[in-house]
């Protein structure tokens, strides 16, 4: 790999994490909830997509209009039954019992599927690429992976910018108690914006699932990688998730392209300074809208 | 104008009250009765009051950060690793004694603590938990790299070597129980001393409410630091008693002495015994230690009981065992705190 | 007549405080009451409780003859309760079109829509595509109260809108909502001005220390009398 091809898969690999951190930042920029078992549940439906896809015969693309729907519903429950007392209960509980989740998640998917390695089939796109040159092969399906991160994000951000329940859903993460006093049933939006984000997080492990293998610890070190993303772009900016994920993948593959070990070390170094570099100079995030404020004439 | 004259009542602060000092008396017993352990105990039971000791320790250090500090870590087993790699890379390649070793390692650990803080503190909660972890994973990969034989790189390294040459199998039991029951011992000390200082005061004002801390000029950056450091010492501390115990340690992977099932166990315990109590980890530490002895032995479903109950406590019992009696009861065992006693009124 | 709401015994808590204590009071159809009283008095808490936002300790609440002592805040909002809070907490991020657009999702039906709380407040007019926190007091109060009618209530509750406004800007607000007081709204308002109290409000009730002290129509009572029961002077009974 030359460095140019290091930099163009990284910002492709960038796409695979902001597909995977959408919801997390979907979740964060709500809720203030940090859902730890975000990549468990990534894992649970590629594994549901390899149940489906195994006992149907269809393909992991055609699992998907089974497999998300399932996914809204287990996001709507998730916050009903656990979550919502969670934030109740205090602001470091939805960590606590999130994290418990992703141990028993984890722990539940290697009782039922074993240890070993699944893998989900792309399909005869993961044979096509384009040939930029010589060195430089950038495969359909990575292009594919980015596209698919690009229209959720694009359609999240459309939702919540032109429609009534993403409205309601802004006044709600700005403010719950008053959206509650104009008539926003504040649970329900709570709950509708974890289903669309156990949805994406299913959508973006089939994803995973067609891009490499998996097995019930999988996704421990993509669930860090796509943590980082949403911190690196500023938390709770959706757009920014997209800027953190091509950050990181870029530096990741970077810190390969010097020494195959580096790969996620240069990622949490390049996540690091990015961190302190903000704290230092009092920004932000990356992608979060720059607001004028207008002083209007009263 | 109102004829009536309302008497203010009077009130008395008190910090000891009698069961507080009968407590405090009987744990400083119990302590002195558990050293004698080596001499009345089974190989057995001390070992297994080794692990009771540093799992202890680890809670009682999570919870100092969550519960006082407001801190929740997800990267806390970065110091363990620490602790471990110390001792062992002290008594490995510069040939010291291996409980200096572990001595040393623990001071490395709070050092270290310094310039992570740096880095983390100023964080928002989220990218804060996200922002340890990363950095313990760091640790890990560093480690896992390292060409240096003593430390073994990514097939891990053992402490075998320094203990056998200048201990007995029985000696290193000993002197490891007496090394864990002293560390447990001198941080609960630690943190009781804290707590009950000015520091302490700011600490838990901290904890109540931030905001209103910080406008009344509380320190609050030092005070998170101040445990910061403590508890990346302590749980150095807890990580070179582990290397003392099971003498050989790996870097990575889920189970390692820089695994993140450290904090899964960290977790548990607080949660389980209460959140910002003293008295809370001690409880969440036994708890646990009986479900590792008398549970499923390892593997899956242990840790989805293990994951089961601290969803359940954090659902139903946020304050745990000892929050909820605590609450319930109005007991207080050790005198951290104050309470107000109405003079000449009930209670 | 069946009184729209009905407040009977109220206790309510605020924190470790009890903000208000055995309130009992009627408001009928579009009728407008005045709650006066000092800071601390417990108007704010009471106003709350009743759009639901806090939940009393004891006592009922008895809208339209039904009872939502234990009914969610967005439930009575669907029901027709709209409370304008004090302080305006509009949603800051959101345009003040977004402000009055994300409240009409109510379901309501009802006059008011976003181009009539625009005649309304034709100030907000140029201002649609304004983000909330850019806004100046006066058009914040307006959003606001704009905000709240999109509901299509039919019991307004307005805490404090004269809250740091200067007096030309309260003078526009209430200039403003004459026309609400006069029609077919019930308004429950909370109001430090005593005499624009008692010149909008058809009742004026006046609380101390958590309880009703006074009540009496416009007509009844004279600007004394509600002064004396605001600080609480010539009392037959001392405090517990």
């Amino acid at each position: 790999m030359t460095w140019v091809s290091a930099i163009v898969h990284g910002i492709l690999l960038g796409g695979v994490y902001a597909l995977l951190a959408s919801g997390l930042a979907l979740m964060f920029g709500v809720m203030r909830i940090i859902n730890l078992a975000h990549g468990s549940l990534a894992l649970v439906g590629a594994y549901m997509s390899f149940l489906i896809t195994e006992h149907l015969g269809i393909s992991p693309y055609l699992s998907l209009a089974i497999v998300l729907p399932g996914a809204l519903i287990v996001g709507y429950a998730l916050q009903r039954t656990v979550l919502e007392r969670s934030l109740r209960a205090g602001p470091l509980v939805p960590l606590l019992t999130t994290f418990g989740l992703l141990i028993v998640i984890a722990n539940l998917l290697q009782y039922f599927f074993s240890p070993d390695v699944h893998s989900l089939d792309e399909g005869s796109i993961g044979l096509k690429a384009i040939s930029v040159s010589n060195e430089l092969a950038i495969p359909w399906f990575d292009v594919l992976t980015f596209g698919v991160a690009v229209v959720v994000l694009v359609g999240l951000q459309l939702v919540l910018r032109y429609t009534q329940v993403g409205r309601e859903l802004r006044a709600t993460a700005e403010d719950a108690d008053t959206a509650e006093l104009v008539g926003i049933n504040a649970r329900a939006v709570y709950a509708r914006a974890t289903a669309v984000a156990v949805a994406t997080a299913a959508l973006a492990g089939v994803f995973y699932g067609m891009r490499s293998g998996f097995d019930p610890n999988a996704g421990a070190s993509e669930l860090l990688y796509a943590f980082e993303a949403v911190v690196i772009g500023g938390m709770g900016s959706l757009w920014g998730t997209l800027v953190g994920g091509v950050v990181l993948g870029v530096a990741q593959l970077v810190g390969a392209q010097i020494n195959n070990e580096y790969f996620a070390l240069s990622g949490h170094l390049v996540f690091l300074v990015v961190l302190v570099a903000r704290t230092a100079l009092g920004v932000r995030g990356v992608g979060f809208r720059i607001r004028f404020v207008r002083r209007s004439v009263a | 104008m109102s004829e009536h004259a309302v008497a203010a009542p009077a009130f008395r602060v008190e910090r000891w009250t009698w069961v507080s000092v009968a407590f405090t008396g009987g744990l400083t017993g119990l302590v002195a009765l558990l050293a004698l352990g080596p001499v009345l105990l089974s190989e057995n039971s001390q070992n297994n009051l080794i692990q009771l000791y540093f799992l202890v320790t680890l809670a009682v250090m999570w919870n100092a950060l969550a519960g006082y500090g407001g801190l929740v870590s997800v990267g806390q087993q970065g110091f363990i690793g620490i602790g471990a790699y110390g001792a062992v890379f002290f008594s490995l390649q510069h040939s010291l004694n291996p409980y200096l070793s572990m001595l040393i390692a623990t001071l490395i650990g709070g050092v270290v603590a310094i310039p992570v803080a740096l880095v983390v503190l100023w964080l928002r909660s989220g990218a804060f938990a996200i922002a340890t972890w990363v950095i313990a994973e760091s640790f890990a990969i560093l480690v896992s790299l390292d060409p240096n034989p003593a430390i073994g790189g990514g097939t891990g390294t053992s402490a075998i070597l320094p203990f056998n040459l200048r201990y007995t199998p029985e000696q290193r039991l000993h002197y490891t129980y007496w090394a864990a029951l002293g560390t447990v011992a001198v941080l609960l000390v630690l943190l009781f001393a804290l707590l009950r200082s000015r520091v302490g005061g700011s600490l838990q004002a901290i904890r109540d409410d931030e905001d209103a801390a910080a406008s009344v000029g509380v320190r609050v950056l030092l005070g998170k630091g101040i445990l910061f450091v403590i508890a990346g010492a302590g749980c150095a501390a807890a990580g070179a008693i582990i290397l003392a115990w099971q003498l050989s340690i790996l870097p990575l992977g889920p189970d390692s002495i820089f695994g993140i099932n450290w904090t899964a166990k960290m977790i548990f315990m607080v949660l389980v015994g209460g959140i910002g109590t003293f008295e809370g980890p001690i409880i969440g530490a036994i708890a646990l230690y009986v479900l590792q002895t008398y549970g499923p032995n390892g593997g899956v479903w242990y840790f989805v009981l293990l994951g089961g109950i601290a969803i359940g406590f954090a659902l139903l019992l946020p304050r745990g065992i000892w929050g909820t009696i605590q609450e319930r009861f109005d007991v207080r065992l050790l005198p951290v705190g104050y309470r107000l006693r109405q003079i000449g009124g009930a209670r | 007549m069946k009184p729209l709401l009905s407040v009977d015994e109220l206790d309510v808590r605020h924190g470790l405080l009890q903000a208000v204590r055995q309130v009992s009071f009627e408001v009928g159809e579009g009728e407008t009451l005045a709650l006066v009283g000092a800071n601390g008095a417990g108007k704010t808490t009471l106003l709350r409780a009743i759009a639901g936002a806090h939940r009393p300790a004891g006592g009922r609440i008895r809208f339209d003859g039904r009872d939502i002592t234990t009914l969610a805040a967005h439930r009575r909002v669907r029901r027709g309760i709209a409370l304008v809070p004090e302080g305006r907490r509009l949603f800051p991020g959101l345009t003040v079109e977004e402000n009055l657009r994300v409240a009409a999702g109510a379901g309501r039906d009802g006059a008011w829509d976003l181009e009539r709380v625009l005649e309304v407040f034709p100030l907000l007019a140029p201002l649609r595509r304004t983000r909330a926190a850019s806004l100046s007091g006066g058009e914040q109060q307006a959003t606001a109260i704009g905000r709240a009618l999109m509901t299509n209530p039919r019991l307004l509750l307005l805490d404090e809108v004269s809250l740091g406004l200067a007096p030309v800007v309260v003078e526009r607000v209430y200039e403003s909502i004459a026309g609400l007081l006069e029609g077919g709204v019930a308004i429950l308002l909370v109001e430090q001005d005593l005499a624009r109290a008692m010149r909008v409000a058809d009742r004026v009730v006046c609380m101390l220390e958590g309880r009703i002290v006074l009540e009496g129509s416009r007509g009844e009572l004279t600007r004394e009398q509600v002064t004396d029961a605001y600080f609480g002077l010539g009392r037959a009974e001392a405090t517990a």
